[in-house]
């Protein structure tokens, strides 16, 4: 599903004291099949544009109270707001949200806060039971929570009864992103996935994220403050600051642009400094600021 | 003088198994440690037992030489051993953000005119004076937690222990964060006990130690610690990646030392290739 919004704009509180503008015509295409990550400073609109991907937050003209103002004589009306999510419009009020929602998985930050229920199976079940549209046997809960477990590795026996309390923090993660991932969604969204985890750790969310991008959900997007997670695994990415996008391209070129993002208040890979420092001692590596390729060419350098 | 010293204590929650296990430690006054290790290490638990939140099996624990273990020393220690957590959102018990901060300065019984000067201080420490009269609610997750090591600030403790207070922040906020932990260390003195596992924030330390399963398996200077790569993978600690491509580098035959510094990984790759085309 391809993801595309052009002129979106929203504010917080409208018309009170504490209204705060957080996106501000922002525009950006997310082509089906990407790994995109999205980066800005705290504060920067990054998690209000993602929130809008599921219909979490909503285009006023989307709302059902939503009337329409009829331009003043002379009036010079804003540029028309366009998101669009796959087939779904989601600028319009008869837009099934709920079935937007199946489609599209969100997994907050810090996930696993949000467990609740007794067993792991059962909160792994919880989305899948209420998104389905007919009832759904035991059995076949039963085979989707066991796929959903299994693909983000965990064994279903050992886990299914045990208290989702009871686990280690990566675990705990796991079965949260098993509970929304288990409605098989064609787009997944975390935000900041692998936030709080130790090095270990964020690496095998990593490669889950990559494994679930192959099998599962064909288009990913990560919220991230890792420029190196981002260089390390994205194919595109979008940079938010203060409520507007200042880029969207692949990691290769964006972190070229080192001055204007330490400008930003945001940071490039290690990779990328290395070959900046390079630079300035009068050595060329061109590298796509991979960890991979920057030791290769770094060692084809000296041939 | 020792600031906080264990000897031979021991560990262990409900569910079994030692969470620390026969652990000797110490750290001088106005000495900066980092503590490393991966998830379930123990070294949160070595924090919480600090000032006295767990209570040890076994083994005796001091702060400033007072027994952790007597209760009368209870309200002494805590007035010494700030913690800050690492999520913002369980640390904040006021609306509004001075109240927040007042709130350990007001439990200590200071007047109202130190409780003022005190808020100034923490607040300018962690650079949120500007937001001394929000509401905590509406601040980010990052603010949050400047607002959570400026309260514990205001009580002025003479130990400060972080764990793993920057997992949650931004790359800006966690160096803020960082370099507010540094001056408090290296200006006023204060021994800090830094929990982390982002590697970069443990080269500010004096002292590095790996806790694995309870027990401290190394110590040293955070170089020294970083330079024993291959032992630090088998505790579940991997380098930073400059670590790595260092490695990886000599490996194919360019000489580069271990280093942790972009610019002189960079310094080293461009000697190594600019003398070869001469």
């Amino acid at each position: 599903m391809r993801i595309t919004a052009e002129h979106l704009n929203f504010t917080y509180n409208p018309s009170s004291p504490f209204a705060s503008k957080a996106l501000k015509d922002v525009s950006l295409t997310i082509e089906e099949g990407e790994f995109f990550g999205i980066i800005g400073h705290t504060g920067s609109g990054k998690s209000t544009f993602v929130q809008h991907l599921n219909g979490l937050l909503r285009v006023p003209t989307s709302l059902k109270k939503y009337k329409a103002k009829k331009p003043k004589k002379g009036e010079i009306l804003p540029p028309k707001t366009v998101l669009t999510v796959g087939e779904f419009d989601l600028t319009d009020k008869k837009t099934d949200f709920r079935a937007l929602r199946k489609h599209v998985g969100m997994v907050f930050q810090y996930p696993e806060y949000q467990l609740f229920a007794e067993t792991v199976e059962a909160d792994v079940a919880f989305g899948l039971k209420n998104f389905s549209e007919k009832k759904l046997s035991d059995d076949e809960v039963k085979d989707a929570v066991k796929q959903a477990l299994e693909i983000v590795g965990l064994d279903y026996e050992a886990m299914k009864d045990a208290s989702p309390f009871d686990l280690s923090g990566g675990q705990k993660r796991r079965v949260a992103i098993a509970g929304v991932i288990v409605t098989r969604p064609e787009v997944l969204v975390l935000d900041e996935p692998a936030a709080g985890l130790d090095p270990l750790g964020k690496k095998e969310i990593m490669q889950l994220l990559h494994k679930l991008h192959k099998e599962w959900c064909q288009t990913v997007v990560i919220v991230s403050h890792d420029m190196d997670e981002i260089s390390e695994n994205c194919t595109k990415a979008a940079v938010f600051s203060e409520g507007e996008v200042k880029f969207v391209m692949p990691p290769s070129e964006l972190f070229r642009h080192a001055d204007e993002l330490f400008s930003l208040g945001l940071d490039i890979p290690r990779t990328a400094k290395i070959c900046r420092a390079l630079e300035q001692r009068g050595v060329t590596l061109e590298c796509d600021f991979t960890t991979e390729d920057l030791i290769r060419k770094a060692l084809a350098l000296k041939g | 003088m020792k600031a906080i010293e264990f000897r031979a204590v021991d560990f262990s929650y409900d569910n079994g198994g030692f969470a620390i296990k026969k652990l000797n430690f110490s750290v001088e006054e106005g000495e900066f440690v980092a503590v490393l290790g991966h998830n379930g290490s123990g070294k949160s638990t070595l924090a919480r037992l600090c000032n006295g939140l767990l209570e040890a099996d076994g083994g005796e624990i001091e702060i400033f030489s007072m027994p952790v273990s007597e209760k009368k020393n209870l309200y002494e220690i805590r007035k010494n051993v700030g913690i800050v957590f690492q999520n913002p959102d369980n640390q904040t018990v006021a609306s509004i953000v001075e109240d927040d901060i007042a709130f350990g300065a007001e439990n200590i019984g200071l007047s109202r005119e130190e409780i003022g000067e005190r808020i100034s201080f923490a607040l300018k420490a962690v650079g949120m004076e500007e937001f001394r009269h929000s509401t905590c609610t509406r601040l980010s997750g990052g603010q949050k937690q400047r607002i959570a090591i400026a309260g514990v600030l205001a009580i002025r403790p003479k130990i400060m222990i972080l764990d793993e207070s920057t997992a949650m922040l931004d790359p800006r906020g966690r160096k803020e964060v960082m370099d507010v932990v540094t001056r408090l260390n290296k200006e006023e003195g204060i021994t800090v006990l830094l929990i982390t596992h982002f590697m970069e924030e443990a080269l500010r330390a004096d002292r590095a130690v790996v806790m694995n399963r309870g027990e401290i398996v190394m110590q040293g200077t955070p170089q020294s610690i970083f330079a024993r790569h291959e032992e630090l993978e088998t505790y579940n600690l991997s380098l930073p990646r400059i670590g790595y491509i260092c490695n990886r580098l000599r490996d194919g035959g360019i000489p580069v030392h271990d280093t942790l510094d972009e610019e002189q990984l960079a310094e080293e790759i461009a000697q190594c290739v600019l003398r070869q085309s001469i």
